[in-house]
């Protein structure tokens, strides 16, 4: 599904991924854990081919094709999808036209306005969320639950094959995090092809979508790969003692 | 039909074949000498007119019709492309002027028998010409600038409206304005008398094909609202890209009356439009929302202006201008707040958006306060479409041709949330279009 290899990115001066290698073959889930400024989020904006990251050298490649060279919007059509970090809002725009020409975008002939109001509205539903949320402009007045809220609205909405998770958790409170997380599981079901990058500080995400695979990136790069249990082993011994201990074990 | 330069004679000749009553001749030619005397606008767009070289008046035919099955079948014709002759039914009444003469009127008979009045100025000149006497010329004097003095030398058609006391329309009315030949000059002359505890929403829509030379539109519009009256003028000139569109709007607000002017200006070559609220009666209140979309080198120059006389007074503008591809939009608006008006609040609140590093936007506020008991709020931005929410919707799929577009038009969401459903659809069209 989407793989890097030797992925080196700068921003300015400053180099933000090392050789940087992940592959996330389909169906699968993937978190990744790091303490912050390692370059998580970088990674997931850079896979959305943010214009202010420079890729030095190596590749990012879905479904078997380079696409370092992709804009963003042509690679949201192909399939990835970030619900961000931070959601910001934009005035004026409302949530279900923006949503509206997001589906269009991705489709030969427009969606019929009666079908998308229905879909839309029982997506709200399912998420717990308020039905003006979609009338109004797009996060403007939302909280920061409601605004993670709306990401997840779009993944039911646009069906990606891709799905970052950027700290999702954060925002959310623990009712509205299992509602959110149900939704997504329940979207995996249905499509079990689609694969996951979570990204995260804390492993509390991770008892409601369990990952197959779990990384911990430190300073740009990769340096312990485990299973779901790597999460609570960093949750016990933190990221510097997970690493130093993982670093011994090598060297014995 | 067709009389070009201005001089004395050629006015005398409107007059005629107007069959005009010897004290709007008086005006005239008062209009024409105090024009000769008065300079350009030293501020504002720089453009070239030779007013020897505009056409004054043209005319095929002098009849109002109030059946589009008597206008000649190519007027009609067009008209019917602008979706003007479908609009009809969105509205209790439509007027529609063609070159120099309003060519159609037509208004529900409720209306008419509710004493509404809604013609063309000359009629009402000649059908009511107490009451035209006693407003017109009266809130927009010819001495205020060179086209005001234009435009009462050579005013032809424009609308006028009586709304009787204690009278609400539903629906809008509404007035169209077409400009068809090159070097055509369009001097329509509007008055709108919304009397005591009435309420009225006036549309005014415009348009021009293209031509290489310019043509100008220098109208006046003078509006009397009530007491416990309300109007609202909705505009959205679409005029192209050569025309010179110099007009002057100015309402007298009485007391408790309220005066909108919701105010698009997305074509023409050069626009000075400042429309204003003179709040003459206590609590009367005004309120100007104005977009400004200035692109390949069109220069937007326009804002309001708010009078504040009565006590405990509000004013409220709301400015919005887009610029790209050379265009420069300016705000240049004036409050002024006279010592009269006591607990008295205004707001001004103007907002640039740049599309581009060839464009720009400047804007010349002037904030006069008399009085220690009132105040003046005055709030400006200067951005460009942000990065990050570009990223974020095209990170969901829309191209970036399209995430700009929804960007700009969340931008003038002020404006267009006040319009009537049918004009946001075809503002949305024509921004789409234009930028």
């Amino acid at each position: 599904m989407l793989k890097t290899e030797n992925l080196n990115v700068t921003v300015g001066d400053k180099k933000i991924l090392n050789n940087f290698n992940i592959d996330i073959k389909d169906g699968e889930i993937h978190a990744i854990m790091g303490p912050n400024g390692t370059g998580k989020s970088t990674l997931s904006k850079v896979i959305m081919g943010n214009k202010n990251y420079n890729i030095e050298s190596g590749n990012i490649i879905f479904d078997g094709e380079v696409i370092n060279d992709l804009s963003t919007d042509e690679r949201a059509r192909r399939g990835l999808f970030i619900s961000m970090q931070n959601p910001i809002s934009i005035e004026g725009v409302q949530n279900s036209e923006f949503l509206k020409t997001a589906i269009n975008a991705r489709r030969e002939s427009p969606v019929g306005l009666y079908e998308f109001m229905k879909t839309i509205k029982c997506a709200a539903e399912e998420l717990d969320m308020k039905e003006e949320m979609i009338h109004r402009a797009i996060n403007v007045g939302a909280s920061g639950g409601e605004r993670k809220k709306n990401e997840v609205l779009q993944i039911k909405l646009l069906k990606p094959s891709f799905i970052i998770l950027d700290e999702l958790d954060s925002g959310l409170d623990i009712d509205s995090l299992k509602t959110v997380c149900e939704n997504i599981n329940s979207y995996l079901k249905e499509n079990p092809s689609t694969s996951v990058l979570i990204i995260t500080h804390y492993p509390r995400i991770l008892e409601y979508i369990k990952p197959h695979f779990v990384h911990m990136m430190i300073c740009g790069k990769i340096v312990k790969t485990g299973d779901y249990n790597l999460a609570f082993d960093i949750e016990k011994n933190g990221y510097s003692d997970t690493f130093t201990i993982s670093e011994n074990e090598k060297n014995e | 039909m067709e009389i070009i330069g201005l001089t004395k004679e050629n006015i005398e000749k409107i007059s005629q074949i107007k069959h005009e009553e010897q004290w709007i001749l008086d005006y005239r030619l008062k209009c024409f000498e105090l024009f000769k005397t008065i300079d350009m606008p030293s501020y504002g767009p720089k453009y070239d007119l030779d007013f020897d070289k505009v056409i004054y008046y043209k005319n095929d035919d002098n009849k109002i019709n109030s059946n589009w099955n008597n206008v000649s079948e190519d007027v009609k014709k067009e008209f019917e492309c602008l979706g003007v002759i479908d609009s009809e039914k969105y509205l209790d009444g439509i007027g529609v002027q063609y070159e120099s003469e309003v060519i159609y009127h037509n208004m529900l008979e409720e209306l008419v028998k509710k004493n509404v009045i809604f013609t063309s100025i000359e009629m009402a000149m000649k059908k009511y010409p107490d009451l035209v006497k006693k407003y017109f010329s009266k809130i927009v004097s010819p001495t205020d600038n060179k086209f005001t003095a234009l435009n009462g030398a050579v005013f032809s058609g424009g609308s006028f409206i009586y709304i009787p006391p204690n009278t609400t329309l539903d629906r809008p009315l509404q007035s169209y304005f077409r400009i068809n030949s090159r070097g055509m000059g369009q001097f329509e002359r509007t008055l709108i008398v919304v009397d005591d505890n009435s309420h009225l929403h006036y549309v005014e829509g415009c348009t021009a094909p293209t031509y290489s030379d310019s043509s100008l539109h220098a109208a006046v519009v003078e509006i009397y609202v009530g007491k416990n009256s309300s109007c609202r003028y909705t505009t959205i000139q679409n005029w192209a890209t050569n025309v010179l569109n110099l007009v002057t709007k100015r309402a007298l607000v009485e007391e408790n009356g309220v005066m909108e002017w919701i105010d698009g200006n997305i074509g023409s070559r050069a626009t000075m439009k400042y429309p204003a609220c003179i709040l003459k009666g206590d609590n009367s209140s005004g309120t100007c929302v104005t977009i400004s979309v200035a692109t390949k080198e069109q220069q937007q120059d326009s804002g309001a202006r708010m009078i504040h006389i009565g006590k405990n007074t509000k004013s409220n503008i709301i400015s919005k201008s887009i610029s790209r591809f050379v265009g420069n939009a300016t705000y240049r608006g004036k409050v002024e707040i006279k010592e009269s008006a006591i607990n008295s609040k205004a707001i001004v609140k103007c907002d640039s958006l740049i599309l581009d590093k060839d464009s720009k936007s400047d804007a010349y506020p002037t904030n006069i306060c008399r009085t220690s008991l009132s105040n003046i709020e005055h709030e400006a931005t200067v951005s460009r479409i942000n990065e990050d929410n570009l990223f974020y919707l095209m990170s969901k799929g829309l191209t970036e041709e399209k995430a700009t577009e929804l960007i700009v038009l969340g931008f003038i969401e002020k404006f267009r949330e006040e319009l009537p459903m049918e004009y946001a659809v075809e503002l949305n069209q024509l921004l789409k279009r234009n930028l």
